[in-house]
C-alpha cells in the first residue's frame, strides 16, 4: 500500500516540476511577481514529494514486498537491513530516483539558501532545474518505473542483490556521486539564467561559487569511494581502470575542477566571462552524457546497467534538448559578453586560464577516448579498443604542465607578474624539488624508475610552490603565525586543495610504478616472499555467512621474526544467485598496503593466492579527502556569509568588475 | 527459443551486467623481467568475449586461454610486440586497449592537442590585441625589462 | 561575426557526435569483426573428430566455398542452431564443423542424436585453431570460398532469417548452391 503512495508522490513530483519550469520562468518575462514567487514553495514542494517516493521505495525493500517487481530483481529476504537499503540503488530504476531525490535536494537547497539572489534570478534558476526535473521524472514514469507492480503474480522471495554490491562501499558511494553529478546542476542552472538575462557578471559568478564547489566536493568523495570500493571489492586490487563508467564520473569533475577555477578568476577579476560559462554549461552536460553512455547500452563497460532502447532514446532525445539547448542558447546570447579586464601573458588569470585548458584537454582526452571506439565502429572503420594504456599515456604527459603551473599560478600576481622578480624562486624551488625528487627515488626506490622519480618531483614542486606562497604573505615585522592567521579560509582551501592534489599525483606515481603483485600456489604451510616481508599461509577452511558460504584463509606476514599482520581473505559463495566473489584480505598502512586474494584451489591442499604489495596507494585517496576539505573551506569563507548577511553582493560585484556591461 | 527467454530475462533482470571475476591461476616465472613483460601485456589486452575486461581481470575460457598463450609466448621469448601483434592478427586491434597511431585514430590521438594548440595560440592573440599601447612589442628584451622594471612600483596587488 | 562563429562550435561538435549516439543505439556494442576476412583459414593439424586417430589438415576440407561452423556441446545457442544447419545441408550447403574446445565422446553422441550436418568435423580440445581464427565464443560460422579465403563471419547463431538477410546471398556470390 504504501509503495502505491510513493508511486503517486512521484507522479505529483512531476507534476510540481511542470508546474515549477514554466510559472516562474513565464513570470520573469510578463513581470508577474507573484509567479517569481511560486518558484521557491514549489521547489521545495516537489523535493518533499520526491522524499516520500524514495523512503516509500526504502520501506518496500526494509519489507520485502516482492509485489514490487524492482524489489523482487534486487532484494532477497536473507539480506541483511542495510543492504536491503543500499539494494534500494543498486539498479537502475532506484538509482535514477536517488538521483531525482538528489536533484531535488538541491534544487531546495538553492530555494532556501539563497535569500539574497534577485527575485527574476531565483525564479529562472528554479525553473531551468524544474525543467531537468521533468526530464528525469518523466524517464522514470514512463520508461522506469521503480514502483511496477508484478501483482497478481509475485515471488515468495527475491532475486538478490548483486553480491559485488553488498559492500558498505555501495551505501555510501552513489549517493556521494550522484549528489556531485548533480549538483552541477545548479551552477548549469546559474548559466542559463544569466545568460537569459544577459547578466554576466561578477555576481554571478559568486552565487555559482559555492553551489558549484559544493558539488565539486561530493563528486570527488563519490569518486575516491569509488575507486577505494573497486580496490579492495573487486577483488583484484586495481583502483582505476577508464571503463566508461569511471570516465562518465571522470569528464564532469575534470570539467568542474577547471569551473572552480575559472569562476574564482571571473568573481576576482571580471574576465573570462563566456569560458567559464561554457564551463558551467559542459560540466553538467557531461553528468548528463555520462547518464546516456552508462544507461543507453551504447558501450560495453564492467558495469553498466541492463539497458533497453526506449531508455536510450528517451535519455538521447532529452540531452538534445538540454545540452544542444543550452549551447544553443550560449552561440546565441555569448556574442553580446564581454570581458574587459586586463592583463598581460604572465599573470595569474593566464596561468590558472592555462591550467584550465590543460583541465579541458584532460577532459576532452577522457571524452574522445571513451566515444571514439563507438564512433568508429559506427563510421564502419571497426572495433577499437582505448584503455589504460592509452589513458595513461596521454595523462603522464598532459600532468606534468598541469602540476607546473599549479605550482606557479598561487606565485603570481594578478594582471602582470615580472618576470624578474620571479625567476629567483621559480629556479631555487624547480632546483630543489628535481633534486630532490631524484634522490628520494633513487634512495627509496629505484633510480631507474622514471616515472615514479616523476611523480615525487612533481609532489615536491607544488610542496615548495605552496610553501613560498604561505611565506611571501609575511611582511614587515609580523611572526609567520600573525601572517598566516590572516589567510582567508578559501586561502586555505586553495591550499588544500594543491597539496591533497599533489598527494593523489604522488600516490598514484609510486603505486604504479612499485607495485608488486604475485599470482603464486601456496599450500598450508607454505611461506612466499613479497617485498621484503614474508607471507605464511597458516590455514583454509569453510565458513558460513548470513547469505553466502564460502571458503576462509588465514595468512600470516613476517617481517623478519615479527609478525605484522595476521589476514583472513574470503571466498564467498551467494546463494540466492550462487555467484563466486573474492573478499581480499587488506593490511592498510600509511605507506603500503599488503592484500591477499585467495584464488582457486589447485588440487591436492594447494590454493592459487594473489599477493600484492601496493605502496602509497592509501595517499591516492587521502589526497582526494585533503582536496574536498579544501573545497569545504573554501566554501565556509567569509565572505559568502556577510554577502548573504548584507544582501548586497550585487553592488560589491560591481566595484570588482569595474564598471561592467553585461 | 527458451534460450533465447532465458538470455532476454537474465539482461532484463539483472540490473548490473554479470561480471565474472578473475580466477587467480599461478604463473610461475624464474625470470622477473619476464614476470612483468606478461603482466603488463595481460592488463594490456582485452578479452574478446566478455565486458570490458582484460584477460587478466576476467575469468572467461578464452581468457586463460589467451592467458596461456601470452604466457607460453613470453616464456619462449617474445617481445612484447610481437604478442600483441599475434593478439590482434586474429582478434583484430580490439584486442589491445591502445589503438594504433592510424588515419582513423588521429582524432583521438591528437584532436585533444590541437584543441590545446589553438586555444594556446588564441589566448596569445587576444591578450596581444588587447593590451594598451604602452607595451609595445617593438621594445628589445633589455628594454621590456627596464621598462617593467619602472612599472613595478605600482604592480600592486589587486 | 567571427565570434560568433566560434561560439557555435561548441553546439556544432555536440551536434555531430548526437548523431553517431543515434545510430549506435541500434547497434550492437559487442559486435566483432574477425579480423581474418580476407585471409586465408589458417593451416593446423587436428584430429578427425569422428575418426581421432586420423589427422586433418586444411587441405580435407576440399573445394569450396563452404561454412566452418564453430560448435560445442557446452553451447545452448549452438543447440538453437543445430537444426537449420541440418535443413541447410540437406539443401546442399557444405558445412565443416569445427568441434571448439567439447568433449569428444560428448560431441559424438549429439551428432549421432540431433543429426550430422557436417561433412567433415575438426575437433579442436585445446581450442589453438580457434584461436588462430579469432574464435571468441560459440557459435560462429565462417564463409569460405573456393580459394580458401574467408569471406565473412557471422556470430551467433545462423537461422532462416540470418541465412537469407545476409549470409545466402555471399555463399552464392562464392558459388555456392
Amino acid at each position: 500500500m504504501i509503495a502505491e503512495w510513493g508511486h503517486i508522490a512521484q507522479i505529483l513530483a512531476l507534476i510540481c516540476a511542470c508546474l515549477l519550469a514554466v510559472i516562474p520562468m513565464v513570470g520573469s518575462y510578463r513581470g508577474y511577481i507573484n509567479w517569481m514567487q511560486l518558484a521557491r514553495p514549489l521547489a521545495q514542494l516537489q523535493f518533499l514529494f520526491v522524499a516520500i517516493a524514495f523512503a516509500a521505495l526504502c520501506y518496500a525493500f526494509i519489507q520485502d514486498d516482492f509485489t514490487i517487481s524492482y524489489v523482487a530483481q534486487n532484494s532477497n529476504s536473507k539480506l541483511p537491513w542495510y543492504y536491503k537499503l543500499s539494494a534500494v540503488w543498486g539498479a537502475h530504476e532506484g538509482s535514477l530516483l536517488l538521483w531525482i531525490l538528489m536533484l531535488s535536494g538541491w534544487q531546495a537547497a538553492v530555494s532556501v539558501f539563497s535569500r539574497a539572489l534577485p527575485l527574476v534570478a531565483i525564479a529562472r534558476v528554479l525553473a531551468v532545474m524544474g525543467l531537468i526535473s521533468i526530464g528525469f521524472l518523466t524517464f522514470i514514469q514512463f520508461t522506469s518505473n521503480p514502483f511496477e507492480t508484478l501483482l497478481p503474480f509475485y515471488p515468495v522471495d527475491g532475486r538478490d542483490l548483486n553480491p559485488l554490491l553488498q559492500d558498505v562501499g555501495l551505501i555510501m558511494h552513489p549517493p556521494m556521486l550522484y549528489m556531485g553529478y548533480v549538483g552541477f546542476a545548479v551552477a548549469f542552472a546559474f548559466a542559463i539564467a544569466a545568460l537569459l538575462s544577459g547578466q554576466l557578471d561578477a555576481a554571478w559568478a559568486r552565487w555559482s561559487r559555492p553551489w558549484t564547489l559544493a558539488a565539486w566536493i561530493s563528486l570527488t568523495v563519490g569518486i575516491a569511494l569509488g575507486s577505494w570500493w573497486a580496490y579492495y571489492e573487486l577483488g583484484w586490487g586495481g583502483w582505476w581502470f577508464w571503463d566508461p563508467v569511471e570516465n562518465a564520473s571522470f569528464m564532469p569533475w575534470l570539467a568542474g575542477t577547471a569551473l572552480i577555477h575559472s569562476l574564482a578568476v571571473c568573481e576576482k577579476r571580471g574576465v573570462f566571462k563566456l569560458w567559464t560559462v561554457l564551463l558551467a554549461l559542459s560540466a553538467f552536460s557531461l553528468s548528463l552524457l555520462g547518464t546516456f553512455l552508462v544507461r543507453s547500452g551504447v558501450l560495453v563497460s564492467v558495469h553498466a546497467f541492463a539497458s533497453d532502447p526506449s531508455r536510450g532514446l528517451f535519455i538521447l532525445a532529452f540531452l538534445f534538448l538540454v545540452i544542444g539547448g543550452s549551447l544553443g542558447l550560449f552561440a546565441w546570447k555569448g556574442a553580446a559578453i564581454k570581458s574587459r579586464g586586463q592583463y598581460e601573458v604572465v599573470s595569474r588569470e593566464t596561468l590558472l586560464l592555462g591550467n584550465n585548458l590543460l583541465l579541458v584537454t584532460a577532459t576532452l582526452v577522457v571524452l574522445v577516448g571513451t566515444i571514439w571506439p563507438l564512433i568508429h565502429k559506427e563510421i564502419g572503420w571497426g572495433t577499437i579498443s582505448v584503455g589504460p594504456p592509452f589513458f595513461n599515456l596521454l595523462f603522464s604527459i598532459l600532468v606534468v604542465p598541469f602540476v607546473f603551473l599549479l605550482g606557479l599560478g598561487p606565485l603570481a600576481r594578478w594582471r602582470r607578474q615580472s618576470m624578474a622578480k620571479w625567476r629567483q624562486r621559480i629556479l631555487f624551488a624547480l632546483g630543489l624539488s628535481i633534486s630532490s625528487g631524484i634522490v628520494l627515488n633513487a634512495v627509496f626506490g629505484d633510480v631507474q624508475e622514471f616515472h615514479a622519480a616523476l611523480g615525487v618531483v612533481l609532489g615536491i614542486w607544488v610542496v615548495i610552490c605552496t610553501l613560498q606562497e604561505l611565506l611571501s604573505h609575511q611582511h614587515g615585522n609580523q611572526t609567520l603565525w600573525q601572517a598566516l592567521s590572516k589567510l582567508s579560509r578559501s586561502h586555505w582551501g586553495m591550499v588544500l586543495g594543491h597539496l591533497g592534489f599533489a598527494m593523489s599525483v604522488v600516490g598514484i606515481a609510486l603505486t604504479s610504478t612499485y607495485t608488486t603483485e604475485r599470482d603464486v600456489r601456496m599450500q598450508p604451510g607454505d611461506t612466499q616472499p613479497l617485498a621484503g616481508y614474508v607471507v605464511k599461509f597458516e590455514q583454509v577452511g569453510p565458513m558460513q555467512g548470513p547469505n553466502y558460504r564460502g571458503t576462509a584463509g588465514e595468512f600470516s606476514v613476517w617481517d623478519g621474526d615479527k609478525q605484522i599482520a595476521q589476514l583472513h581473505a574470503e571466498k564467498r559463495q551467494y546463494l540466492a544467485s550462487g555467484s563466486m566473489m573474492t573478499e581480499a584480505a587488506i593490511d592498510a598502512g600509511f605507506f603500503r598496503d599488503l592484500f591477499i586474494a585467495l584464488g582457486e584451489p589447485l588440487g591436492g591442499d594447494a590454493w592459487a593466492v594473489r599477493l600484492h604489495y601496493k605502496p602509497f596507494v592509501r595517499w591516492i585517496w587521502l589526497g582526494a579527502l585533503v582536496m574536498s576539505f579544501g573545497g569545504g573551506l573554501a566554501i565556509f569563507d567569509r565572505r559568502y556569509r556577510v554577502a548573504r548577511r548584507r544582501q548586497s553582493s550585487p553592488a560589491q560585484a560591481v566595484q570588482t568588475t569595474e564598471g561592467e556591461a553585461g | 527459443m527458451t534460450a533465447m527467454i532465458q538470455t532476454l530475462l537474465l539482461v532484463v533482470g539483472l540490473a548490473y551486467s554479470a561480471v565474472s571475476f578473475a580466477t587467480i591461476d599461478a604463473y610461475p616465472f624464474d625470470d622477473n623481467a619476464k614476470e612483468n613483460q606478461f603482466r603488463e601485456l595481460i592488463n594490456e589486452l582485452r578479452c574478446p568475449k566478455c565486458q570490458n575486461q582484460t584477460i587478466s581481470d576476467s575469468d572467461a575460457g578464452l581468457a586463460k586461454d589467451l592467458k596461456d598463450k601470452t604466457y607460453e609466448m613470453v616464456q619462449q621469448g617474445a617481445t612484447k610486440d610481437q604478442v600483441i601483434d599475434y593478439m590482434v592478427q586474429r582478434y583484430g586491434n580490439f584486442v589491445h586497449y591502445q589503438p594504433p597511431v592510424q588515419q582513423t585514430t588521429w582524432v583521438l590521438w591528437f584532436g585533444p592537442f590541437v584543441f590545446l594548440a589553438v586555444a594556446l595560440l588564441a589566448v596569445v592573440l587576444v591578450i596581444r590585441k588587447k593590451q594598451p599601447a604602452k607595451a609595445q612589442p617593438q621594445l628589445s628584451e633589455t628594454e621590456q625589462q627596464r621598462l617593467q622594471q619602472l612599472l613595478k612600483k605600482d604592480d600592486s596587488p589587486s | 561575426m567571427k565570434k560568433q562563429l566560434f561560439l557555435l562550435l561548441p553546439l556544432l561538435a555536440f551536434l555531430a557526435v548526437g548523431v553517431f549516439f543515434y545510430s549506435a543505439l541500434f547497434s550492437d556494442p559487442r559486435e566483432l569483426e574477425s579480423a581474418l576476412v580476407g585471409k586465408p583459414v589458417p593451416e593446423f593439424e587436428l584430429p578427425n573428430l569422428l575418426e581421432p586417430n586420423q589427422t586433418v589438415s586444411q587441405q580435407a576440407f576440399g573445394d569450396g566455398p563452404y561454412l566452418l561452423n564453430v560448435w560445442a556441446t557446452w553451447c545452448p545457442t549452438c543447440r538453437a542452431e543445430h537444426e537449420y544447419l541440418n535443413t541447410l545441408a540437406a539443401q546442399g550447403v557444405k558445412i565443416i564443423g569445427l568441434n571448439y574446445k567439447d568433449e569428444p565422446a560428448k560431441a559424438r553422441m549429439w551428432l549421432a542424436q540431433l543429426g550430422d550436418p557436417y561433412v567433415l568435423n575438426v575437433m579442436d580440445y585445446e581450442g589453438t585453431l580457434a584461436i588462430d581464427l579469432g574464435v571468441y565464443g560459440a557459435p560462429e560460422t565462417f564463409i569460405v570460398d573456393s580459394n580458401g579465403m574467408i569471406l565473412y563471419r557471422h556470430v551467433g547463431d545462423v537461422n532462416a532469417r540470418v541465412w537469407q538477410a545476409k549470409l545466402a546471398d555471399i555463399y552464392r556470390q562464392a558459388g555456392g548452391l
